[in-house]
């Protein structure tokens, strides 16, 4: 039962970087659009993420209790010495989620809505950005419950040049997915050409920070080099992600809306593998050397049992649900917003 | 401290946002109900402008509930590490029932003029169904930490971990009865004071007279219902956390005859009540349906086991208090149902329920004080205290503040949008009543 939980955790966070990575990256696309064609995009944004954004970031919801009853020294560990990453992230949702409320559901519309829309932006950069760094201070080797002052257990636990890099490199992400994701909701010519000249900085963006990860990997003496290109599975998954990149831009000059998508959502899945397969079943690696393992670290059994038989009845309930939310409104994409700004 | 603060803070808001999101699906059900079984455009568009408060609670609600899932660890880890997997049976299913609200909102929210009518009827019930069941497994979480089930601590270790006997732990159903039914009575209370006022104002007064009329019934209902099954919370109390009913009642001795103590200054240094009323055997015929038996007094429990006795008493008074005033109102909306119809539109009548918009609200504040501050100083009721689950990281009182100043910009958001949304019902759901001042 333990794999069918770490099969979950895993999913969860794969769905939380493709679903609600494209999500944040929406906002970080509005962030780098000109003032006059923002208003569209807008619109445009809200009419493909409306109906499940909600849903989105449930899970991460789920990821979080997963830890917490599967795996709780984990949690505990990750909570106390990366609480201030944790904290900020928090922050970000806060903001980010109300922010988007608020500018569907302020029935005024008047200049508050450019303060909507400042919060919204930010926070979506911010987010995913400390999402990021949290990730990157898992796996970084810096996180150490025997340190003595509180720098050390509580700020350098999570700032450094690796993890930080990380957070860019994810924004980076975000911002390609979510490019991606709306050239096929694109309404006419040129908003699809300007999706896609965003998809293409966004791309070269994930390129850039991709390789200061590298770069500061060196620099903090992570052996990340090995870690990824250490094993086959790791070649083998950034091959396949470096090829269907390059399939994805071949499609993209055919309008191929769907598979495009698909593409995309495999590169995630291929990062994803990529980083976490080395360390399995690891998942933090402390100062000392030592570190928390998926399976060395679990809880007692009779909560994994019961948390794997409530995960397996919930998703036989959700993900039918789901797909048919998500399939709905993709039928009938043009009478969204008909109801909702219909005043 | 400040991170009990900052825990009671986020909770606080989180109470609000959640019972009013889990309620008002409710509401708004029993109206898209009218709209498609009489026509009448009214009840629709009462539907809608209650489901733009639904989306903005439901958001609300969602993101305080995220941040909370996480500041359990953040505040709390040693708890978490110890607790997490015992009563977390709760939290995985709320998680689910959590997530098919959020579809069936998506459904609901974006699905006029969509789908099948009744489909999207039902998905508006799925709403409130769902909501309400994660409330309840959420308080059952709670209620584990009054009353811990389903594992042994031998030598310090949590052994022989039983997560279902954890979620049914004996409390379960009587705080989840007690918290649902009183989300319902406040929440009802809050949206029909609102409309109440509205009416005053003679603005939209058919909108807003049937907007009155389908929240107040469901906060009458529950406010009437909700002593009882304050004598089964009480019951439960008595049995498992005897310290936190003596707190309650500011019940310094133990003696045959224990009276009901109302009201009063309790004076913790010379163990008596001042100024109260006193009831002799009253809280010996509540807690064990006899007047005799003595019920057990803070005399008997040791002082370091003891919760804050002066605040849970005041909150305990104010709650029942308001309680009682809540189900007094009730019984006058019933008059007015079968009795006296006019009084609807009477302004003493309708003056009442303005002024009854808070109550329900601060009484589930206190209510919640009673049970959190009424188990202090244990996190784990007889297992573990507060002061060995908090976070060893220093400069916790920052984020304390932080948090603060988000809750506080948060709410007074979320009223400044109600606000502008209840100013412009002339504008978007009823223009058929013109503004008339």
């Amino acid at each position: 039962m333990i794999y069918v939980v770490i099969i979950f955790l895993w999913v969860a966070l794969l769905l939380y970087l493709v679903m609600g990575g494209a999500d944040f990256g929406a906002g970080i696309i509005e962030m780098f659009t000109s003032n006059k064609n923002k208003s569209r995009t807008r619109r445009i944004m809200y009419n493909a993420i409306g109906p499940i954004w909600e849903a989105n970031h449930m899970w991460l919801i789920i990821a979080i209790v997963i830890l917490f009853v599967g795996f709780p020294v984990i949690y505990a560990t990750m909570s106390t010495y990366l609480h201030i990453p944790l904290t900020v992230m928090l922050m970000g949702i806060i903001a980010r989620g109300t922010a988007l409320t608020f500018r569907n559901y302020d029935a005024v519309h008047d200049h508050m809505q450019k303060i909507y829309n400042k919060i919204f932006v930010y926070s979506s950069f911010v987010t995913p950005l400390f999402l990021g760094i949290i990730a990157g201070s898992a796996v970084s080797g810096r996180v150490d419950p025997q340190a003595t002052n509180f720098m050390d257990a509580y700020i350098y636990s999570w700032l450094n040049w690796f993890s930080v890099a990380i957070g860019f490199f994810t924004v980076a992400l975000c911002g390609f997915l979510a490019a991606i994701y709306l050239i096929g909701e694109a309404n006419d010519d040129i908003e699809r050409k300007s999706f896609i000249r965003k998809a293409r900085l966004m791309n070269i963006a994930a390129v850039i920070a991709g390789s200061v990860v590298f770069i500061a990997s060196v620099k903090e003496n992570i052996p990340l080099v090995q870690w990824v290109f250490g094993n086959v599975i790791g070649i083998a998954a950034v091959s396949a992600a470096t090829i269907s990149l390059i399939l994805l831009w071949y499609l993209i000059s055919k309008g191929k809306r769907f598979i495009i998508r698909v593409l995309a959502g495999f590169q995630m899945t291929m990062i994803l593998l990529t980083t976490t397969y080395k360390h399995y079943p690891n998942i933090i690696i402390l100062k000392n050397g030592g570190h928390l393992s998926l399976i060395e670290d679990q809880g007692a059994e009779k909560a994994i049992q019961s948390l794997g038989i409530a995960l397996l009845v919930g998703s036989v309930f959700i993900l039918p649900a789901l797909f048919y939310l998500v399939w709905s409104f993709q039928q009938k994409p043009d009478q969204v917003d008909s109801d909702m700004h219909g005043h | 401290m400040a991170a009990r603060s900052q825990m009671a803070l986020s909770l606080g808001f989180h109470i609000i946002f959640s019972c009013i999101g889990m309620v008002m699906p409710f509401f708004m059900a029993v109206s898209h109900f009218l709209w498609l079984r009489t026509g009448n455009p009214v009840y629709q568009n009462i539907t809608k402008a209650w489901s733009k408060g639904v989306a903005i609670f439901f958001a609300t609600g969602a993101v305080s509930g995220t941040v909370l899932s996480f500041e359990l660890g953040l505040l709390w880890p040693t708890f978490m590490k110890h607790a997490g997997p015992i009563f977390g049976m709760p939290f995985s299913l709320e998680g689910t029932a959590f997530f098919i609200e959020a579809i069936a909102l998506g459904f609901f929210l974006y699905g006029w003029n969509r789908f099948n009518r009744w489909f999207h009827w039902f998905t508006g019930v799925v709403v409130g169904i769902s909501g309400l069941l994660s409330g309840i497994l959420v308080v059952a979480a709670n209620a584990w930490m009054n009353s811990p089930a389903g594992f042994d601590l031998v030598d310090g270790k949590y052994t022989n971990i039983d997560p279902i006997k954890a979620m049914f732990n004996p409390a379960w159903f009587s705080q989840a009865l007690h918290m649902s039914v009183a989300a319902f009575a406040a929440t009802g209370f809050a949206v029909a004071g609102v409309h109440a006022l509205m009416v005053m104002r003679k603005q939209n007064v058919n909108f807003h007279l049937r907007a009155f009329k389908i929240a107040a019934i469901f906060g009458v209902i529950a406010a009437i219902l909700q002593p009882l099954s304050g004598d089964i919370s009480a019951k439960m109390v008595a049995k498992r956390q005897p310290a936190k009913l003596a707190a309650m009642e500011a019940h310094f001795e133990t003696k045959p005859y224990s009276p009901l103590i109302i009201g009063g200054i309790p004076d913790v240094k010379n163990k008596k009540v001042d100024y109260a009323i006193e009831l002799p055997g009253m809280l010996s015929f509540m807690v064990y349906d006899d007047f005799k038996t003595p019920v057990k007094g803070l005399d008997q429990i040791p002082e370091k086991d003891q919760p804050p006795i002066a605040v849970t008493h005041y909150a305990f008074q104010l709650m029942v208090a308001l309680g009682m005033l809540m189900m007094g109102l009730g019984i006058l909306y019933l008059i007015a149902i079968w009795k006296k119809k006019s009084w609807f539109n009477k302004r003493w009548f309708l003056k009442l329920f303005v002024w009854a918009t808070p109550i329900g609200f601060i009484a589930v504040e206190a209510g919640w004080t009673v049970t959190e501050v009424g188990r202090q100083p244990w996190i784990i009721q007889g297992v573990m205290r507060t002061a060995d689950a908090v976070t060893p990281m220093p400069g916790i009182g920052y984020s304390f503040y932080l948090f603060t100043a988000v809750y506080f910009t948060l709410s007074i958001a979320v009223i400044f949008l109600l606000y502008r949304q209840i100013k412009m019902v002339p504008e978007i759901y009823d223009n058929t009543n013109p503004v008339s001042k």
